[in-house]
């Protein structure tokens, strides 16, 4: 006799939601991006290039020389020239220069995270090309760095605080939503308290104020786990919340009064009986969590308290797009906010489905 | 009824003395102080301060004190006598700072909050009776669109379309000519020709979740026998809709006014500082970053004072309208 287990129907059930199912391959790929961002990059996010500031998007044709359809797609070059009025530099496209785009080509070194020395790139110019030929997929920024080349970077950082940061408050919120619904009583009541006094805060002054409170003169790493932690400390309520309920409904089930009177230890009984019947609730919740951290550290690095340059993530990133002068003049800064609304949507409607799936009643 | 609102009255009272608690361990919590901050500042622009001085600085103002003293002098102040401290950037009493901004910070607020139930009610409503109508699939793809665009973003790209294609700048709450006038009939006026675009980013955050709130109540109630019963008699389909599953559907929306004004004075502090409205979150972002910390104290307290106050009145509210409620718990 074949049974299927309770991950596969939820998985059946899952795969019938249409966007969901789209949305996952939009998150896999973002993840898969920021796994392997120096290989993706074409360019050093750090490096300057005084050539070119503020350079547009560079178009992408698919024409070759005698204007037929070519497979490989071409860059077209970039002409500057100084306004006469502005005294600004401006780049044009330049039509008659092309350069195709040749994938998996050597280019600048780098260390894979930080331990495999390689130089090959997934995409990138032909190696005869003229050196300083301008490959600037999203345009450069302030200091001729490549935007694309740093959103990729900064989906690294932006993406892993969102998980990090759920999942310390989902130590949290397990740890003390679990105590609250399974032990009930006085200790129920305290926790309840303090989490209805969480939710009622305004988190953003908090966090601010938290975010002030970091010294300007600590090393990234700790300003990326400050942030990770300011954000989970107040985070960890909405998960606390889904595990107490939980408790308190399954506490009163007749497998676990079953285990409890065959005599299985505390431990057994939540490890082995409880958890496994609520998990698939559990990982929807967390789904549905990662897109507030995302957005959350976004602001916070937009307003100059989150995480500082040179780290990259998607709100110092945006930091740039601060002034509204510079946005009229280079809509382009504002690309990696494309970047924090797509995946933001896209963990919105995974989580969606897989609570819609993990409901054993639903249709 | 009386005796369950004196009590939820009497209860907030320890939840404000936590909330002042805690505005005061997280001004306090950045290394250093402000004078250390300002030496620092007047160090990197060439001049020197003898240490001499900052004692003297540092005793004026109470620095030099215990933590626990420099708390009670200060909440002792905002209570007796309503005197939040010195602004330290500033040197102007915190309360001639605050006021008005926090008075702009309450009017965007209790406005949007306003706006999204005008606009959320009725397109819940609608979206529920037309399910998979053309306009209910409009109405689900704004209100997702709302719920995962941040804030910022919104205000950023209107902005930018205004500036670029209108030449208007939408930042701020008043023309220049008002900017720093006295009140008076026409600012008013011009406070309201300008409040409608902060209203409107922030109203579409909070509006989304309401929709999708409002449409799965009145879905649900739809399809119960009573509606069904009423249609058998022969009730008018409007008249129907209205003074049944509406009523009905509207309760939970009371009990969303204690957790959608946190999330107000959320997306509001981001917003007005992308939009430099002279509203709280601007002049918050700046005490903080200059550690001026009885300014920023005394925003982080009232901001925390008014979503306590939202969540009283809500339940207040709720016991109020649903009998449902059972007071004597």
């Amino acid at each position: 006799m074949l049974v299927a287990s309770q991950w596969k129907l939820m998985f059946w059930r899952f795969r019938r939601h249409k966007l969901a199912m789209i949305c996952t391959v939009v998150v896999i790929f973002f993840y898969v991006v920021a796994l392997f961002a120096e290989v993706i990059a074409p360019l050093d996010p750090n490096k300057v290039s005084n050539l070119y500031r503020y350079a547009p998007p560079q178009p992408i044709s698919f024409q070759d020389k005698d204007g037929g359809f070519s497979l490989r797609p071409f860059v077209l070059g970039m002409k500057s020239s100084r306004d006469t009025n502005t005294l600004r530099i401006t780049y044009v496209p330049d039509p008659t220069k092309r350069f195709p785009v040749n994938f998996f080509v050597k280019g600048e070194k780098y260390k894979f995270w930080g331990i495999w020395e390689s130089d090959v790139h997934l995409m990138g110019l032909a190696p005869d090309a003229p050196a300083n030929t301008p490959f600037f997929l999203l345009g450069t920024d302030r200091l001729g760095r490549d935007m694309f080349s740093r959103i990729v970077y900064g989906a690294r950082i932006s993406l892993s605080i969102g998980l990090v940061g759920v999942l310390l408050s989902l130590v949290f919120g397990i740890l003390l939503g679990g105590v609250s619904g399974y032990y009930g009583g006085w200790l129920d009541a305290v926790i309840q308290r303090i989490i209805e006094f969480i939710r009622s805060l305004p988190t953003i002054p908090v966090w601010m104020a938290l975010g002030a409170a970091m010294p300007p003169k600590w090393p990234p790493e700790y300003v990326y786990f400050g942030i990770t932690i300011i954000l989970s400390l107040l985070g960890w309520t909405g998960l606390a919340r889904v595990v107490r309920g939980r408790f308190l409904a399954l506490r009163e089930e007749d497998f676990v009064l079953a285990a409890r009177l065959t005599n299985c230890s505390e431990s057994r009984i939540i490890f082995r009986h409880m958890v496994p019947s609520f998990a698939s609730h559990i990982i929807a919740s967390i789904t549905l969590a990662v897109p507030g951290m995302i957005m959350s550290e976004t602001s916070l690095s937009f307003l100059g308290l989150g995480l500082r340059s040179p780290v990259i993530s998607w709100g110092v990133l945006l930091q740039e797009a601060q002034n509204i002068q510079t946005v009229a003049l280079f809509p382009w800064l504002l690309i990696p906010g494309a970047a924090v609304i797509l995946i933001v949507l896209a963990f919105s409607f995974v989580g969606d489905g897989l609570r819609d799936a993990a409901d054993p009643y639903g249709r | 009824m009386l005796a369950y609102t004196l009590k939820r009255l009497l209860l907030s009272i320890p939840t404000l003395f936590v909330i002042s608690l805690l505005s005061f361990v997280l001004i306090q919590l950045p290394p250093g102080d402000f004078l250390s901050t300002y030496a620092a500042t007047l160090a990197s622009m060439g001049e020197q301060v003898s240490g001499d001085t900052l004692v003297l600085l540092r005793e004026a103002y109470g620095l030099d004190q215990p933590m626990y003293i420099q708390y009670l002098k200060w909440i002792g102040g905002i209570v007796l006598r309503g005197d939040f401290g010195l602004s330290l950037e500033w040197r102007q009493p915190v309360a001639s700072l605050i006021w008005e901004r926090m008075g702009l910070t309450i009017a965007l607020t209790l406005s949007t909050l306003v706006f999204t139930w005008l606009l959320a009610i009725p397109i819940g409503i609608y979206s529920a009776t037309n399910q998979y109508s053309l306009l209910d699939y409009v109405f689900t793809t704004i209100g997702f669109i709302g719920l995962g665009v941040p804030g910022f973003m919104l205000a950023l790209v209107v902005m930018w379309v205004s500036f670029s294609y209108f030449g208007a700048d939408v930042g701020g709450l008043f023309s220049d000519g008002y900017k720093n006038a006295p009140w008076s009939f026409g600012r008013v006026l011009d406070l309201l020709s300008h409040l409608w675009i902060p209203m409107a980013i922030l109203g579409m955050e909070g509006s989304a979740g309401l929709i999708r709130t409002m449409r799965a109540n009145v879905l649900d109630e739809l399809h119960k026998p009573y509606v069904t019963a009423a249609r058998a008699r022969g009730l008018d389909e409007t008249v129907l809709t209205y003074e049944y599953p509406v009523q009905v559907a509207l309760n939970p929306f009371i009990s969303t006014l204690g957790w959608a004004l946190p999330g107000l004075v959320n997306g509001g502090t981001i917003i007005s500082v992308t939009l430099s409205l002279p509203t709280a979150g601007p002049l918050l972002l700046r005490a903080l970053q200059s550690q001026d910390m009885y300014l920023a104290g005394a925003f982080i307290l009232l901001l925390g004072s008014l979503t306590i106050f939202g969540t009283l009145m809500s339940d207040l509210l709720l016991a109020w309208i649903d009998p449902r409620i059972r007071l004597d718990e």
